[in-house]
Parts: structure tokens; sequence; C-alpha cells
């Protein structure tokens, strides 16, 4: 999803389609425009000069550094002479911008696609008071059989955007992009 | 420089989190479970990604050509600005969460805070950087109550821990000209506000941790100006090593 409607000339919509290329290293399904990092493409004054503007996901995502160079040269290759890149923290990203195409893609993936950010909120309000998470809403449901009864192995998982989750109902294990 | 005082005050909230960090990073590979080590340096990399915004917004108030990496690698250690409860030495697990918790539970106050900010640079940064410190403090909280309502030993370390770091949170509420003039332009908020915050979130979760609440004085406040223990020298050398032996190197 993108921050800013704005009639686009043809050499940004073009562009923008060339940035569906660029995957998210760490979750290859999906793109940066699906991610909701691209935040918006514009020419000028030549044509050829482009600026991306991008937002990061979490503040210390290593892999925001190799999705800077990859559209560099996913832009270059596709003929645009000079591209520059601009990173904005506002408004933060959040996870509520993944649509449900995107969030289908991460279930075929094998990971749970995140819950509402407001959602998300009464959670962590609700377990900061103590209160067991399995009574709080933001509940993954398991990717591999669709069962809601599911535990909390670690919020922290192999990246910054994942927490790791096991399913009561088929056994598996499973991984869980973050609300947030 | 044409704001001393913003690029004061944006080395310390940057310091702070670089310093903790890097501490959390020393975990990588040690943690006691291998879900822990993993957790930690999630959160290490949360707060150096912080400390990279502060410092870069930091380099651009001075406007003299630092970026985030030379504030980090080249300035000595009395020119660090973080608080001494962040440079600590990790201790065990338990000194390490209870630290964690104590700054965490002051974090989350100060962004929410800043997110009002009338500097917007330094307002959208906090805004960012508020979504994360939130699992952080979800997660820390939740560790003191498993230790200090746990075992006989996790209680009792717990314990220890806490009243060991209690003094070094002297260094919270302080302030001196650099916060007053950021207050009087709205950029900044007075400390002593937000203590109340953090007084009541700590005590919550520290009662329901049966943990009993130091009541002796939260003294230590050197950091802020640049007087560090005798622990940030060698960390700091251990941190800057790389960057000093091979300027410019890139990889």
């Amino acid at each position: 999803m993108v921050a800013q409607e704005r009639v686009r000339t043809e050499a940004e919509r073009r562009a923008f389609r060339v940035l569906e290329l660029v995957k998210d290293p760490e979750v290859p399904v999906l793109s940066i425009v699906e991610l909701g990092v691209v935040r918006d493409v514009k020419t000028g004054p030549a044509e050829s000069v482009v600026t991306v503007t991008i937002t990061p996901t979490y503040s210390g995502c290593p892999a925001m550094h190799v999705i800077e160079e990859e559209i560099v040269a996913t832009l270059r290759r596709a003929g645009f002479a000079e591209v520059r890149i601009e990173t904005v923290y506002a408004p933060a990203w959040t996870t509520d911008w993944i649509g449900e195409r995107a969030r289908e893609k991460l279930r075929g993936f094998g990971i749970a696609p995140p819950g509402s950010s407001a959602d998300h909120l009464v959670q962590i309000a609700g377990r900061n008071a103590g209160l067991p998470s399995s009574q709080l809403p933001d509940l993954p449901t398991c990717p591999h059989c669709g069962s809601g009864d599911t535990v909390l192995i670690s919020e922290f998982g192999a990246t910054a955007c994942k927490s790791l989750h096991s399913c009561r109902s088929c056994g598996q294990p499973f991984e869980r992009f973050k609300t947030f | 420089m044409t704001d001393p005082a913003l690029f004061g005050y944006l080395l310390r909230l940057g310091d702070d989190r670089l310093v903790l960090g890097h501490r959390l990073s020393e975990w990588c590979g040690h943690g006691p479970i291998l879900e822990e080590d993993i957790a930690m340096t999630n959160l290490a990399l949360d707060l150096i990604g912080h400390a990279t915004m502060f410092l870069s917004l930091a380099g651009e108030v001075e406007g003299a050509g630092q970026d985030a990496d030379a504030l980090a690698y080249w300035r000595d250690e009395h020119a660090f600005r973080n608080l001494e409860l962040c440079e600590l030495p990790n201790g065990d697990f338990a000194f390490t969460m209870m630290r964690q918790f104590l700054f965490d539970a002051w974090s989350v106050p100060l962004l929410e805070a800043l997110t009002r900010s009338a500097e917007p640079r330094l307002a959208a940064i906090a805004a960012k950087a508020l979504k994360e410190t939130r699992y952080h403090l979800r997660h820390s909280s939740e560790w003191i109550c498993r230790l200090g309502d746990g075992t006989e030993e996790s209680h009792r370390r717990a314990q220890e821990a806490l009243d060991e770091l209690w003094p070094w949170t002297g260094g919270l509420e302080y302030q001196d000209e650099t916060d007053r003039a950021l207050q009087a332009r709205g950029i900044a908020p007075n400390p002593a506000e937000l203590l109340s915050s953090w007084r009541g979130l700590t005590r919550e979760v520290l009662t329901r941790a049966t943990l009993l609440v130091p009541d002796g004085p939260m003294r230590m406040t050197g950091g802020r100006f640049g007087r560090h223990t005798e622990h940030l020298g060698h960390m700091l050398a251990e941190m800057q090593i790389v960057a000093r032996s091979h300027p410019g190197a890139e990889w």
C-alpha cells in the first residue's frame, strides 16, 4: 500500500512495476511494495532520474541495506539512469499496510500473517496487566491447519519481523509475521 | 553549530541505546536458552537501530559532517552521554533483564512524550522507536515476573540485581540547562514528570514479581555529563577497535 495517492507519470508507474520485482530478502514471497516499504516514487527533473522514498520496517533490520542496494540495481537495469533513495520515518511503518493478497501469500509460504495493530495494543496492555495472552486479542491461527489453538514460543524469531509459535492441534511449529 | 542543546540531547538518547544495545549483543551465543539468545540479539538490533536514527539526526544538527558511525566509533568515553545504568557489565541473566526492565520502563513514557516534540524529526524517530520499545518492555516485564516469582534462586538473583541496580537509576531524573532549554521550546519533556510513570510501572511489575522495591536513593548521574564508570572505556575499546584500526573501511 502506498501513502500518497496522486497522479503519476508514465515513468513513475513503470518504476513502481519494476519495484514489484524487489523482494524482501527475509520473506521472498513479498515485494517491498506489498510490504509498504515503498512510500513514494517520483521522477524528475529528467524522466530517467527517479527518487524512491522508503520507510524501514524494523529500526535495526539489517535487510534494509540489502533492499536499498536492490532498489538501485533493479531500477538501473530497467533503464533509469539515476536512482536516489530517501528514507522517511513518519508515518511509522505498520503491518496494517500489508494487503489481503500479500497475507494470503504469507500463509501459503507457511508464515502466519499479522493481526491488526489496534488489537495488538489491547494485547500489550492486557499482558502488561498480567493477563495470559490466550485471553487477549491478536492471536495467530496456524498457517498449516488453520487452528486457532496455538501457543507462543518466543516473541523474537529468526528475524526481527517474526515470532515463533506452535500449533496444539496439528503439533507443527510455525512462524508469524509479528503485528506491528 | 546552531543548536548545541538539541545536539547534546540527541547524543543522550542515542548513546543510551547504543551502549545498552552493545551490552545486549555480548549475550549473542551465551543466552540461557536458544530463544532467549535470539530475543536478546533482537533487542540489541532494535536498540542499535534507534541509536543510528538519533545519532544520524545529531550529526545533521551538528552540521560538521559526522554521521552516526563517526559519532559511535570516534568519540572517546568522556564524550559519551549515556546513563551509567546502560554501561554496567551484563552480570548474570537476572541482572541483564533487570537492567533492561528498568530502562524499558523509562524509555516507553519518554518516547511517548517525545512523539509530541516540537522538533518533527525527533517526534518521527520517537514514534518509530516506541513501537519496538513496547515489545521490549513487555518482554523484560514478563521475565522479571518469571524470575522474581520463580524459584528460590531466581528470586534471590532478581532481588540482588534490583538492589545493585537501583542507585544507578538516579540518572533518569537528571536534568540540566540542556534539558531546560529544550523544554522551554517544547522539544523535550521534563524528566521529573516522566518519573511518576516510571515509578508506577516499575512498582506494579516488581510487586507482582514478589520483589521488594528498594527505598535507597537513586543517586548516580555522572553519565549525562561524561563521567562514567570504569566499565564504559573497556566496552568502547572492544566496540570501536575495528573501525579505528581500519579507518574508512567498507564491507
